[in-house]
């Protein structure tokens, strides 16, 4: 008998769990987006509020168009600049990278992937104070450039894209040769297209990874106007003894998460058709 | 459509010479079959006249024009590899025309190659799939193709045929065969499968770690083999290697070589070997004998199955005309 075809009480037990389970993740985010549609007089006034308010829109609009120090819409845009920038800068340097240190016979050619591998073993916060310098000394503090470069090199995705390439038979790009593609030509026409299900897969990595940043924004913009949403919730809570506008903040919240949840969804659809109809 | 010279043609890695100077004239529309064990550089040298292996010394000419320093794409060559290399993200039809069009053909003249190939190799119904919705022997058409619709001077096949059953083998070896002398383009086949290359070869060279050990038509390297090697390699079952004995044979002989068809039973003590009868192989109409001597060597006899005596302990004692036997001397080369 398959497990598929397990029958009775243990089917309940597992489901009851599996529910449990989630309701106990859901149920801050539940909690999130019922403050963000009460008042802030609703929120301090115990026993907390379960079921979402009337004030929906009137927060949201506020938290978009005024927010605390700055509109969150703003924040919404500086945030999607910085996560596309470093997903599209990351994607396109490691490929490349990684289509020079599979393809090209250079000199040091291992040496550079070995820096590149090393690099795995520092993360940004080891290497924070440095590269502020650099960021510094290039004028790049409170801009968009700023928030991108210093975190647009990955080692994790140009190893990914090797071990990819290694994967190619090398008929193939012999086959290719004798078509007459030069390297560039095998890159777009080859190379490219069969690293779809891969690009999709780190899209969706590297994107949340961008979204979710927040020591390096939180250090290289001091201006309210290039906060991103990530840093800018934080950046909301009042200093000393000011109230803390919950609904605004919460609706904030709820509003960052939405679009890593958006990637997820449109490309996880894109990611599993991909692996379908992967074969090489 | 060229003839293909091969000139002192060496490869290294290095300090390790994996061919040791091949000559050849392949003349056009030739059909030749290079064939030798796996290791003997076969391969290489096909890859050499393509342009993916680069040539340490010598000279290789298509059409009479050296082609060492061009480049794969303008040496006016197609080639057919073992798995195929197909590109899997591309239609059949892409992977026809995809040549065509980095070579910037007019659209029209394109879709008149493919269509035109895809007629003759029966793969019209398919130019809209994946190489993945394909079998092995259709994908094999499909990289047929590719070389087809280039029209070019030379077909250079990277055993195409080493990963289709026996059955699909046999025939798509027939119909490549046809397709070239249809075609009428020069042709370097290269197969380890000794079959393949008597049955597919106009010409054929017998290569063994990194020297062409002999280059004649199939026939006449089968009768007359210039060396042990290839009496041995080429013929299922290879040639029988015996002592000189009682042979009359030259000064220098150190064995004997006979092929198993032309060994036939004599009186006893009369013939090249004496033995017993160890093991029998049907294959139908003709059975394999396998005789063990005294000394345990051990040959094969090929006899009609009507003839074929009982498996035992009985000595049999075997022997051939003197115009089959082959002398070879102490270094595997004809006495």
């Amino acid at each position: 008998m398959s497990m598929v075809e397990k029958k009775g009480a243990s089917v309940w037990l597992t489901h009851i769990g599996l529910i449990l389970g989630i309701l106990v993740m859901c149920f801050p985010i539940w909690f999130a987006f019922v403050a963000s549609t009460v008042t802030q007089h609703d929120i301090i006034r115990p026993p907390l509020p379960l079921m979402p308010g009337p004030h929906l829109i009137e927060n949201y609009k506020r938290a978009l168009l005024e927010g605390v120090n700055t509109p969150v819409w703003k924040m919404l845009v500086n945030s999607s600049i910085m996560a596309l920038g470093i997903t599209i800068g990351k994607i396109s340097i490691s490929i490349i990278s990684a289509y020079a240190i599979v393809y090209f016979r250079f000199p040091f050619r291992m040496v550079f992937f070995w820096l590149i591998f090393l690099t795995l073993m520092l993360p940004v916060e080891v290497r924070i104070l440095p590269t502020y310098e650099i960021a510094a000394g290039l004028g790049l503090l409170n801009s968009h450039a700023g928030l991108i470069f210093p975190l647009i090199a990955s080692a994790t995705a140009t190893f990914l894209f090797r071990q990819l390439f290694m994967t190619i038979p090398d008929e193939l790009v012999e086959a290719a040769r004798i078509d007459g593609a030069g390297p560039m030509r095998f890159f777009w026409d080859i190379l490219l297209p069969l690293s779809r299900t891969n690009i999709a897969a780190l899209f969706v990595i590297l994107f949340i990874y961008g979204w979710n940043q927040y020591l390096w924004p939180l250090l290289v913009t001091t201006d309210p106007e290039m906060n991103t949403i990530v840093m800018g919730i934080k950046q909301m809570f009042p200093s000393g003894d000011d109230l803390a506008d919950w609904p605004v903040i919460m609706a904030t919240a709820i509003l960052a998460m939405l679009p890593p949840a958006a990637v997820v969804l449109f490309m996880q659809r894109l990611f599993i058709k991909g692996l379908v109809e992967s074969e090489k | 459509m060229a003839d293909v010279s091969l000139r002192a043609v060496r490869k290294s890695y290095g300090k390790t010479e994996v061919i040791h100077g091949v000559d050849i004239d392949i003349a056009d529309g030739e059909m030749i079959v290079i064939v030798g064990p796996s290791g003997c550089g076969k391969s290489t040298l096909l890859r050499m006249v393509a342009g993916l292996e680069d040539i340490t010394a010598g000279e290789i000419g298509i059409g009479g024009r050296v082609v060492n320093d061009l480049e794969p794409r303008e040496r006016d060559i197609a080639m057919v590899f073992q798995n195929y290399a197909l590109y899997p993200h591309m239609s059949v039809r892409q992977n026809l025309a995809y040549g065509l069009k980095i070579a910037k053909m007019d659209k029209v003249e394109i879709a008149r190659r493919v269509d035109k190939a895809a007629t003759l190799l029966q793969i019209g119904e398919y130019l809209n799939r994946k190489p993945r919705q394909l079998s092995g022997g259709q994908r094999q058409r499909v990289a047929m193709g590719r070389a087809i619709v280039r029209e070019p001077s030379v077909f250079l096949f990277d055993e195409p045929l080493s990963n289709l059953d026996a059955k699909l083998r046999v025939q798509m070896r027939m119909e490549i065969k046809n397709l070239q002398h249809e075609l009428g383009v020069t042709a370097l086949y290269v197969t380890h499968d000794q079959v393949e290359a008597m049955t597919m070869a106009d010409r054929m060279i017998v290569m063994n770690a990194g020297v062409a050990e002999q280059i004649g038509a199939p026939l006449e390297v089968y009768n007359n083999p210039q060396s042990k090697f290839v009496g041995g390699f080429i013929g299922s079952p290879p040639m029988n290697f015996l002592p000189t004995g009682a042979v009359t044979a030259p000064a220098s002989t150190t064995e004997i070589g006979v092929r198993p068809e032309h060994l036939r039973f004599c009186a006893p003590g009369a013939g090249l070997f004496d033995g017993t009868l160890k093991f029998q192989e049907a294959l139908g109409a003709e059975m394999l004998l396998h005789l063990q001597d005294a000394t345990g060597r051990v040959i094969v006899m090929r006899v009609e199955t009507r003839d074929a005596p009982a498996l035992g302990t009985e000595t049999v004692s075997v022997t051939a005309d003197p115009a089959d036997i082959l002398f070879f001397d102490a270094n595997g080369k004809r006495a």
